[in-house]
Order: C-alpha cells, then structure tokens, then sequence
C-alpha cells in the first residue's frame, strides 16, 4: 500500500504539472518564439551560422537541463569545460565539436 | 541542510589538505594537448543562513572544483567542499558554536574510450537518481536544502570508490539513451568513505519534447544486502525557461518523491532584464516510512513538505535564494526560512597569453 500510495501521488503530481504547463506555455509559444537569442537562455537563436545553432542546440538539450551557462569564461578553457560536460552529459563527439564551435565561434 | 549534511559526514579536516594536495598535484600534472584544454577551476562560494523554531544557524561554504585534462582522452576532476558551521548554543546559553570541516565530495579519473563510453575511476558521486550527481553543487541547486529523499540509494556517503562506465548507448534524430554503471568497493577512508555496492541508471531524453524519463538501480552488498530503486522525470518545454523536474525513490525501509518547478519570464526584456532574471521555485515532497529501521537518513515518520523559493539571478553568476518552507509530520509540524547567496566561479588554473 505504500508503494502504491507514493507512486500515484509522484505521478498524479508529475503529470497534473506537465498538463498544466503544457497548456499555460502553449499559449504564449509564439511571442516567446520571437524573443531575442541569448546563450544563457533556453530562447533559440535568431538567424546566425549554422554551427553556432547546433552548438546552442547541444547547450540547451545538455547542460542547460541542469544550471544556466555562466556569464562568461575564458576560451583558454573552452576545451576543459567540454571534456568535462562530455562526461556528465554523456555527450556524443560530434556534439562536443559543435559545442567549441559554439563557445569558440 | 540536508544537502550538506552529505558533505559534511564525510568531512574531517586535518588529513583533508593531503588529499587537496593530491588533487592540486593531478591539477599540475596536467599537459594541454589543445590551446583550450588549460585546466580550469570553477566552482561556488556562498553563505546560507536557516532559522527554525526561532534558531538561526549560518553556514558560509565553498565548493571548489578543479578539471584537468590530460592529453586527448582523460580528464582528471575533483571537488572538495569547506565550510564553517555555526549554531545558537544549546540549552539556556548564549552565543553560538561553530565548528569547520574541509573535505573532498569527489575525485575520479575519466577515460574517454568511445563516443559510447567513459570509464571513470576513483571516487565518483553514485548515479542513483539525479540529486546527487546533478544537482547537489551549491551554484546548481535551486533551493539550500537538498529533497528529503536525497540519501535514498546513495549509501551515507554520497561516492563511491571503485569503478563506473557511463555514456550515450543511442543517439537519434528523436530520442537519446544514456546509461551508467557503477561497482564501489567498501572503505572506511575519512575522505573516501564508500560501501560495496553495485547499481546503474539508464535514462530516455526526447529531444523534440525537451523530456527525460530514467530509472535508477542500486544495491548494497555488505552488512544488510538490500536494494533501492529510483525513478525520474524531467521536462523543460521548447522556448520557455521553465523547467520540471521530479524524483520517485524506494528503499528497503522508506520510500518518496519530490517535483520541483522553476520559472523564468521572458515577457519583459529576456532574461536578463530585471524581472527576468526572477525565479519563482516550488518544491512538493513527501516520504512514507515502511518500516522503523530508519538506516536511509529519511525522517522517521511519514513526513510531507513544501517549499517555496524566490531566487533571483544577479549578473556576473550571482545568485541569492530565499525560501519559505511548511513540513508536517506525526513529530510536529515546523517553518523553515532559508536565505543565501552563491556565487559561481569559473577561470583558468594559471595566467597564460
């Protein structure tokens, strides 16, 4: 009974939430659409190179899930930074590219 | 404080600078194969302070972590945590007491071996869940104290010493696939404290719809053998700074969950306008006793609370965290008020060109 009593709550409160934000961002989807690209942000990205896209697409499915970027750091450790995500986020090589490029565009 | 009460049953001060040094040293050793791979330290230092029941306590922490990569295939990582802890005097005395621990939260060695796998070895944080390995950096985590079901699955200590294989199994247009393995042998180490143990996570993360779904597995193979199972959903829609995350975990002797939200607007100005970088957080949980053996650091009666955070995001990584929170259990219901300020840090180990 216990199980049962704390799995249906985790997942009546998991999905109620989901449902709910489902609907309040369906609405405002468009305008946020528009807003301006920032790195740190989970807004994509308005126009730019290609790679620069991609590398913020990785940022956003990948690390951004756990903390926002910092503010900024040197490019010096651009490459340590992305062994280190590589690890954690359990980041392909392809995506660990396209993320220096991002970084270091 | 439950989040650092993991850092702190493993803390002891004086043997804790060898291991710094050991760690310092790794740093040092370090060979840039790239003009980018110099090693960096980041981390977070912040001071938090909690009242409840009238009792203010106040815990000024750093979290040091330093990554060195070491040729083209190995980084080696480590943070440590130090801290100085002070409370009211107890009983009808005044002042306060402090005490102050220094210690290393996890060092371990990564070897790339493949786009599918690392193998890491050392002292490694254990995948159970997403709490410890993810969230428990003080720059990460969204409110002070960690969710009551932290300690669920991750044997006291919150590492363990041995070996773990991790990586991406699958990589698609839709759907990504991750898993992690790990095997810890027992030590009674001050700093390497860890239990036999065996256990892994594999999680699902649909791209399009920005939602991961996993289930964590672990079990204990020394004293009491018993088996802990997790499982975690998170989501955090297209275009929008909201984010869901939530946690189910089950031990031999207690049980629970928590589902935390957080919001950022970017109605007026992005981001990082002044309203933007506002960051309403709220946390349900709750945890069920199964029985009285209270070995899983779960509170010892069914117990329910809710959290309700303001962060606010200040530039240059600042970030102040206020919370109010409501427990309720058979032992007496209480209010918690937290306040803090974390600031995150992030630079090259040495000066270069």
């Amino acid at each position: 009974m216990p199980l049962k009593r704390a799995l249906c709550s985790f997942l009546i409160l998991t999905s109620v939430s989901i449902q709910a934000s489902v609907s309040a961002f369906a609405a405002g989807r468009q305008s946020n659409a528009q807003a301006p690209a920032q790195a740190n942000s989970a807004a994509e990205p308005k126009g730019g190179e290609q790679d620069r896209d991609e590398g913020e697409r990785v940022f956003q499915q990948h690390c951004s899930r756990c903390h926002t970027a910092p503010d900024g750091f040197s490019p010096r450790i651009s490459g340590t930074i992305l062994r280190h995500m590589r690890v954690r986020a359990s980041l392909s090589q392809r995506e660990e590219k396209e993320l220096l490029r991002f970084f270091n565009p | 404080m439950l989040r650092l009460n993991l850092d702190r049953e493993r803390l002891k001060s004086t043997r804790s600078m060898r291991f710094l040094l050991y760690a310092v040293a790794a740093l040092a050793a370090a060979t840039p194969g790239r003009a980018q791979d110099t090693p960096a330290i980041s981390g977070g230092a912040g001071f938090f302070t909690s009242t409840q029941g009238g009792k203010t306590t106040y815990l000024p922490i750093a979290e040091p972590l330093i990554a060195a990569p070491l040729g083209q295939h190995v980084l080696i990582e480590s943070r440590a945590a130090l801290l100085e802890f002070v409370s009211p005097s107890g009983g009808n005395q005044a002042g306060y007491n402090h005490s102050h621990f220094i210690g290393l939260t996890y060092l371990q060695g990564d070897y790339i071996a493949s786009r599918h796998m690392t193998v890491a070895g050392g002292d490694y944080l254990i995948p159970f869940n997403t709490y410890n390995d993810r969230l428990s950096p003080i720059w990460i985590g969204n409110l002070q104290d960690g969710p009551l079901i932290a300690s669920l699955g991750t044997f006291s200590s919150g590492s363990g010493l041995g070996g773990m294989v991790r990586g991406n199994a699958i990589e698609r247009d839709k759907i990504s696939i991750d898993y992690t393995w790990f095997y810890s042998a027992p030590s009674k180490n001050t700093q390497f404290a860890a239990q036999r143990a065996t256990g892994g996570r594999a999680s699902a993360y649909w791209i399009d719809k920005r939602l991961e779904a996993g289930f964590s597995y672990d079990r204990r193979l020394q004293g009491a053998h018993e088996n802990f199972f997790g499982a975690h959903v998170w989501w955090e829609p297209r275009d929008t700074a909201f984010r869901l995350r939530s946690e189910f975990g089950r031990g031999q002797h207690a049980q629970g969950y928590w589902v935390e939200a957080d919001y950022r607007t970017q109605r007026f100005g992005g981001l990082d306008s002044a309203v933007g970088r506002i960051e309403p957080v709220f946390r349900m949980q709750q945890t069920f006793r199964i029985d009285t053996a209270a070995s899983d650091g779960l509170p010892g009666a069914n117990t329910q609370r809710a959290d309700f955070g303001l962060d606010y995001n200040l530039p240059h990584n600042t970030r102040i965290l206020a919370s109010y929170s409501r427990q309720f259990s058979s032992g007496g219901d209480h209010n918690i008020w937290e306040t803090g300020i974390v600031y995150r840090f992030l630079f090259p180990a040495w000066k270069g060109r």
